[in-house]
């Protein structure tokens, strides 16, 4: 650092101007695809909520704040909003705690052991939203559903799964779960893989128990990996979609569609109104930084140095 | 696996629930592959008989009818869902390359060129990772319309490749690879007199290489499974992926389950394989990744 800051003024003009112009000439192939497929959308999904574009009508005019009052009288975005905030504020905590749990379950393993769990948890990422929702759709079905069968088989009474109001939601979160937990565990199994050996010997030394230890040393040296665990679910679960859209396409009765899912389905399916669908995805990512800068403040205050 | 001493209940009970765990977490993979196989009179659960849970015969009638509808590709006849096939590797092998390709030149320079305007370039791409990718669906699609992409099979596969391209992850992943670089390695270079892209190639790459790997395959593996922008811009049947094909025919024929388990088949089997192959790289593009720079 030092010798950096040493050698900053020693630097001609010419050789700083020289490296400039070839640190641009590198960056250049990122940002133009950065800049043209990621800002400019971006840019171009603000304005556009703040005008009526619809798919008859791509160039809109301004109608104001219009949209953005229109949301909170629209009783299915409102409902479907709610739903977003179940799935998010149930699975958020659940796949933290479980992945945590999974992860100091296994990282002691030997490491053959260890990363097969890693893949096989890791599995349903891979295997990709459209297959994972496929095969749990023939599982949910009522009648050639495994689930049912084993309903039956308990002797239980069949049950509806995605096409009841009150099941469909949880059934989604299921699936979300076992699509979410793979990065999550991977993520722990490193960091508790990182927490100072010696820290935790000294501990047990002085007679601490597991509970203890973990508590005490290994809880707030992986904060900043349950940080981030938190931050990113939450971001996925905001963006729930393929699930939905394969598996209930939001019914029945709006009883699972999502904020992502309605801006969706406004946008492509029904009534194709570009700007109100735009209105939603701009309160959808205020909402997701909002919920991401929340967690960053509860959680590193409980770890103030 | 244990040390002797820590082989209390708890332990036991741990790795009795983790092995319950692994089965159900595979038990989906297990379902996908033995129903593709599976005869009709296999898949459907008679009132009062035992639910099959290996197949009785193993049939290729299921894939036979998911290869039914036919198309030409570069001359040659094959079925559409081969063609599926096909878009799928495209896309994911050139968004992988284009992807490595941007994001190692500029995580490079991010982490060891001095310019003007670095600060505001690295937080422009920070920021842009926390927000949600996905509501910026429409009007990617409205921006590709309007470059005319959305019009022809190809150009509608370059609409999926570009915002995946654009998506600043591998450039953060690729700066955190390039803090590596000692700094007086590229100084012997420069003093040798080699030229910029020369001690990138030469000097950079090799030290990089691992995060490479990593960002090669988390590329790879993310923009096959990357749905939604899939669903929003291939709307012709010859440019769809497998994973969209296979939804499309879900809605298409619901009740047909073993040919819809032969697709969800083809979609994920090679895209676990390359997976598998290249596990290790991937676990640590992830962990990487996360690590705040």
């Amino acid at each position: 650092m030092g010798n950096k800051k040493q050698k900053a003024p020693a630097r001609s003009l010419v050789l700083q101007r020289r490296e400039t112009m070839v640190s641009y000439l590198f960056l250049l192939p990122a940002l133009f695809f950065f800049v043209g497929f990621v800002i400019t959308p971006m840019a171009m999904g603000v304005i556009t909520s703040f005008t009526d574009a619809s798919f008859t009508n791509p160039e809109g005019t301004f109608v104001g704040l219009k949209n953005y009052t229109r949301l909170f009288q629209d009783k299915i975005f409102l409902k479907s909003a709610v739903n977003t905030v179940i799935i998010v504020v149930v699975s958020v905590p659940a796949v933290t705690a479980f992945s945590l749990w999974v992860g100091s379950a296994i990282y002691k393993m030997r490491s053959g052991i260890r990363s097969f769990y890693r893949c096989v948890f890791y599995l349903p990422v891979v295997t990709g939203s459209v297959a994972v929702t496929v095969v749990w759709k023939w599982m949910f079905d009522k009648y050639d559903g495994l689930l049912n069968y084993i309903v039956k088989a308990l002797g239980g009474q069949p049950l509806p799964w995605t096409s009841s109001e009150q099941m469909a939601l949880w059934c989604i979160i299921l699936i979300l779960f076992t699509t979410s937990i793979g990065q999550p565990i991977v993520l722990y199994v490193a960091a508790l893989g990182n927490v100072d050996a010696s820290l935790e010997e000294a501990a047990k030394v002085d007679g601490a128990n597991d509970f203890q230890v973990f508590w005490k040393i290994k809880w707030p040296s992986i904060m900043p990996t349950t940080l981030y665990v938190a931050v990113i679910t939450t971001i996925n679960s905001f963006q729930c979609f393929a699930l939905i859209q394969l598996l209930t396409s939001g019914g029945p009765n709006y009883s699972t569609s999502t904020v992502m899912y309605l801006l969706y389905d406004i946008a492509f399916k029904t009534t194709k109104e570009f700007g109100y669908a735009d209105a939603m995805g701009v309160v959808l990512a205020i909402v997701i930084a909002l919920f991401s800068a929340l967690q960053f403040k509860v959680m590193n205050g409980g770890t103030t140095e | 696996m244990l040390k002797k001493k820590s082989m209390t209940p708890y332990t036991i009970l741990s790795a009795v629930i983790l092995a319950a765990l692994a089965v159900f977490f595979l038990f989906p993979l297990y379902w996908i592959v033995t129903g593709s196989v599976k005869e009709k009179s296999d898949i459907i659960i008679k009132s009062g008989e035992m639910v099959k849970w290996i197949p009785t015969r193993i049939t290729w009638d299921n894939y036979q009818r998911l290869f039914k509808t036919g198309t030409e590709l570069f001359g040659i006849q094959m079925p559409m869902a081969i063609r599926w096939l096909f878009n799928s590797v495209f896309i994911s092998v050139v968004a992988m390359g284009l992807t490595c390709a941007t994001s190692s030149l500029a995580g490079y320079v991010l982490a060891k060129k001095r310019f003007w305007g670095k600060g505001l370039i690295f937080g422009l791409f920070v920021c842009a990772m926390a927000l949600p990718k996905q509501v910026i669906l429409i009007p990617l699609m409205s921006e590709m319309s309007s470059l005319g992409l959305l019009k022809s099979v190809w150009g509608s596969m370059f609409a999926v490749i570009f915002p995946v391209v654009g998506w600043p992850f591998g450039v953060f992943l690729m700066k955190q690879f390039s803090e590596n670089i000692p700094s007086s390695l590229l100084e012997a270079a420069r003093i040798d007199g080699a030229g910029e892209l020369r001690t990138f190639l030469e000097v950079a790459f090799p030290i990089i290489k691992p995060g490479f790997g990593a960002l090669a395959i988390f590329t790879f593996i993310n923009s096959w499974n990357e749905y939604p922008l899939q669903l929003v811009m291939l709307t012709q049947n010859e440019a769809k992926t497998i994973s969209l094909g296979i939804a499309s025919k879900l809605s298409e024929m619901s009740n047909d389950f073993g040919l819809i388990m032969a697709g969800a088949a083809l979609a994920a089997v090679p895209i676990i394989i390359v997976f598998l192959c290249f596990q290790k790289y991937f676990t640590q593009g992830i962990t990487m990744g996360a690590v705040k720079g």
